[in-house]
């Protein structure tokens, strides 16, 4: 399927093939396959691959030259028998170009007249028959949103003919004909125009590279200019096109379907409100992610909690039980949490997408995006961080140009998620006192607001720093189309959170439950003598102190056991370099553990507070953590200087498994995970120890 | 004059184009030579600029709606 951006052709791929699809990869490039099957008679069965969207066959960004790649190269895995271009009958005329294009290709090809009842409404008449017979192909004429014409749909695609019937779209002799009878030569093929694509493209083309000096030499010798050709090619197309649709499209009132558009746009992007309704949209969208969310998180949470405790009941114990349990259980559910928050971002970026609203969300906020080196395409996946970084990472894809897109990934965990608040609570009740400024507003409120604008502007200083470093591989365009406003397509909403989440647990699932893995092996195994010491110390006191609670016995066991495991070891090894950060071993190991989830920081400091006799077990947290003295200078540990020392570092660390997992399957490569993660850490790390050398 | 220098509701034909890879691209989205164009708004913060072309709403930045030269 090839079509123009916003022709409906995801909708109509969606209808076409169900929930039977699969999204791959495009071999060594970053865009997404998606492949479905579609059973068009009752014995056939159709492979069918939906491509990017594109205006044309001359690539503009790295989502659109897999189009030509596709098309052109016969060895291609993902070669098709035959194309099926999506076309708006609403604007024809722009979208024939692409047809016209890839119909010169010569494969079989349909054409699906997408929309045709929106066209009708607006006073556009279009001739099917007519046009069918002057392309000389099957012209189908269907609308995707209201389900109808995909029978006949599928009928055409299942008559289709081996061999292309299509009309020339124009004679491409004209432009470069004597480079064009080489290529034909050198490759040994007939068509004129896949050999003036090869003139342009050949160097995108793997199975060309080896005839690269062949091609430039042609080139050199016919004086070949690609962009003055290109520019040539396409108005002739279009004059060409003028001419077949001159008695073909009868449009009685022109006019009219902007009218309704208008008066939308005269509200939602006026000078004054539109940034105020903006910014009420998004309290909305923010509001939804943390407060519907919090109810299917919950739940999550317990029946995992359950899924465990059960499971310790039932199972023989041992350390298989406990390496499922608590291993790979316990990283099964730090995934499935995030499937609420990502279901219902996605669904409403999808609303906003399907709505046309997102189109102009990106229009107004362009201008000050850009000074910071982002586009006016960041501001969803930057305010969707403000939830969580994993979805929003994932619609970071929307963003065309590479290096915009680069860096909106790179700066988007610096934005504050949800993770993170725990950790601030917590930490805020330790080291500011309940007190209110002006009377009113409470200190710890207001530290925490000044925790999350640290975060945006921390984003916003990082990225205008990349704009300069990160290099672009290709121009950046704004040449947008601006939708028409439409209601969204509910299908299609519950069509993406499907997806969304899908994608997330098979892809970055797989890495959170690997490190899930190590980290419980850490934190549940050290040096065996030592444990061995640690067992037999407490079946001593067990036995002499039978009047102690065995619960509490059980978790300073624990406690111990963490303090000399694996992770105990690496906490108290980083303990000299943590140190002019105010931090000691236990809170060491807490940045250990939380490299899983920020929000382990809690569960780490509570299993080992747990071993300081001092407080009174039944104690909460906070308490243990308030009397918590340094060993070393037997002064209180969590003074302000160092809760406010590592909350910068919780604020600016990349302490997050999933995102990682997920900046790897955006990018494709090592690269980008490894850069952020090394830049955040040394962000946090110097914000810690500055804060901390002033404060103590 | 070029399109840039257009205010809201104000209507031109295209001419010619300043930059030859832009043309590629603006013309593959509709805007030929001979196309009349007119502007729609101007983002609240004064760019980019949204038009009406070959029927349809385009929105481009300010320095690249000024390689498009109108009547």
């Amino acid at each position: 399927m090839v079509g123009n951006p916003n022709t409906g052709k995801s909708t109509l791929f969606n209808l076409l093939t169900g929930l039977n699809q699969k999204i791959g990869n495009f071999p060594g490039i970053t865009v997404d396959k998606k492949v479905g099957y579609c059973k068009l008679t009752p014995d056939q069965q159709a492979e069918v691959t939906d491509l990017p969207g594109t205006y044309s066959l001359y690539p503009k960004s790295k989502d659109e030259s897999i189009v030509f790649q596709v098309l052109a190269d016969k060895g291609n895995a993902n070669h098709p028998d035959m194309i099926v271009v999506v076309a708006d009958a609403t604007n024809l005329r722009r979208n024939l170009l692409l047809y016209s294009q890839v119909a010169d290709l010569n494969i079989p090809v349909v054409l699906a007249l997408n929309m045709t009842d929106m066209a009708k409404k607006e006073g556009i008449n279009i001739n099917v028959d007519k046009l069918s017979a002057k392309l000389g192909i099957q012209v189908v004429p269907i609308s995707a949103r209201s389900n109808t014409g995909l029978k006949e749909l599928k009928q055409a695609i299942a008559n289709i003919t081996p061999i292309a019937t299509q009309e020339k779209g124009a004679d491409m002799k004209v432009l470069a004909g004597g480079a064009i009878e080489e290529v034909k030569t050198l490759v040994g093929t007939d068509n004129d125009y896949y050999a003036l694509q090869l003139l342009h493209q050949h160097e995108h083309l793997e199975c060309y590279t080896s005839q690269y000096e062949e091609f430039e030499t042609i080139e050199r010798n016919h004086h070949f200019e690609s962009s003055k050709l290109q520019a040539a090619e396409t108005i002739a197309r279009y004059k060409h096109l003028s001419t077949i649709l001159s008695d073909v499209i009868e449009d009685t009132g022109t006019a009219k379907k902007f009218v309704i558009s208008d008066r939308i746009d005269a509200i939602l992007t006026n000078r004054f409100w539109g940034f105020f309704i903006f910014l009420f949209i998004l309290l909305f969208v923010f509001n939804a992610i943390f407060s519907w969310a919090s109810y299917p998180m919950d739940l999550i949470e317990e029946s995992f909690a359950w899924l465990t405790s059960t499971g310790h009941e039932h199972l023989p114990p041992g350390v298989l039980t406990d390496l499922l349990l608590d291993g790979v259980v316990a990283g099964l559910g730090g995934i499935v949490i995030f499937i609420p928050q990502i279901a219902i971002l996605f669904a409403f970026i999808s609303i906003l997408e399907d709505t046309g609203y997102m189109a102009r969300v990106t229009f107004m906020m362009d201008k000050i995006m850009r000074k910071f080196g982002l586009s006016g395409r960041s501001v969803v996946p930057m305010i969707g961080s403000l939830a969580c970084a994993v979805p929003s990472i994932m619609s970071a894809r929307t963003i065309e140009s590479w290096k915009d897109r680069i860096i909106t990934i790179m700066v988007a965990p610096l934005v504050s998620c949800s993770a993170r608040l725990p950790v601030y609570t917590l930490l805020i009740s330790l080291i500011i006192p309940e007190e209110n400024v002006f009377g009113f507003i409470s200190l710890q409120a207001l530290t925490l607001m000044a925790m999350y604008l640290i975060s945006i502007v921390a984003a916003m200083v990082v990225a205008f720093v990349m704009k300069f470093i990160i290099k672009a591989k290709e121009k950046s365009y704004f040449i947008m189309e601006l939708p028409v406003y439409r209601m969204p397509r509910w299908k299609n909403v519950l069509f993406t959170m499907y997806e969304k989440s899908k994608t997330f647990v098979l892809e970055a699932g797989k890495v959170i439950i690997a490190i899930s893995i190590v980290l419980w092996v850490l934190a549940s195994y050290g040096p065996s003598e030592k444990f061995k010491a640690i067992d037999s110390k407490y079946a001593q006191i067990e036995l002499k102190q039978d009047s102690l609670q065995v619960s509490t016995l059980e978790r300073d066991k624990s406690a111990e056991k963490l303090e000399n495991s694996y992770a105990g070891i690496l906490g108290h090894t980083i303990e000299p370099v943590i140190r002019p950060l105010g931090f000691d071993w236990k809170i060491g190991i807490a940045l250990i553990t939380s490299f899983a989830a920020r929000e382990a920081f809690v569960g780490t400091m509570a299993t080992i507070y747990s071993v300081d006799g001092v407080a009174d077990n039944e104690g909460t947290i906070r308490d243990k953590m308030r009397v918590a003295v340094d060993a070393k200078t037997g002064l209180p540990l969590f003074t302000f200087a160092t809760g406010f020392s590592l909350m910068l570092f919780y604020a600016f660390a990349m302490q997050c498994m999933s995102t990682v997992a997920v900046v790897y399957r955006e990018t494709k490569t090592w690269k980008w995970p490894v850069i952020q993660t090394v830049y955040m850490t040394v962000m946090a790390y110097v914000a810690s120890l500055i804060a901390y050398q002033i404060l103590k | 004059m070029n399109l840039s220098h257009l205010k809201p509701g104000e209507r031109g034909t295209i001419v010619a184009f300043t930059d030859l890879e832009m043309s590629v691209k603006l013309m593959e989205m509709g805007c030929l030579p001979g196309e009349m164009v007119e502007v729609e708004r101007f983002a609240p913060l004064g760019d980019p600029m949204a038009i009406r072309v070959a029927g349809y709403q385009l929105c481009l930045r300010k320095d690249e709606a000024s390689v498009i030269i109108i009547t």
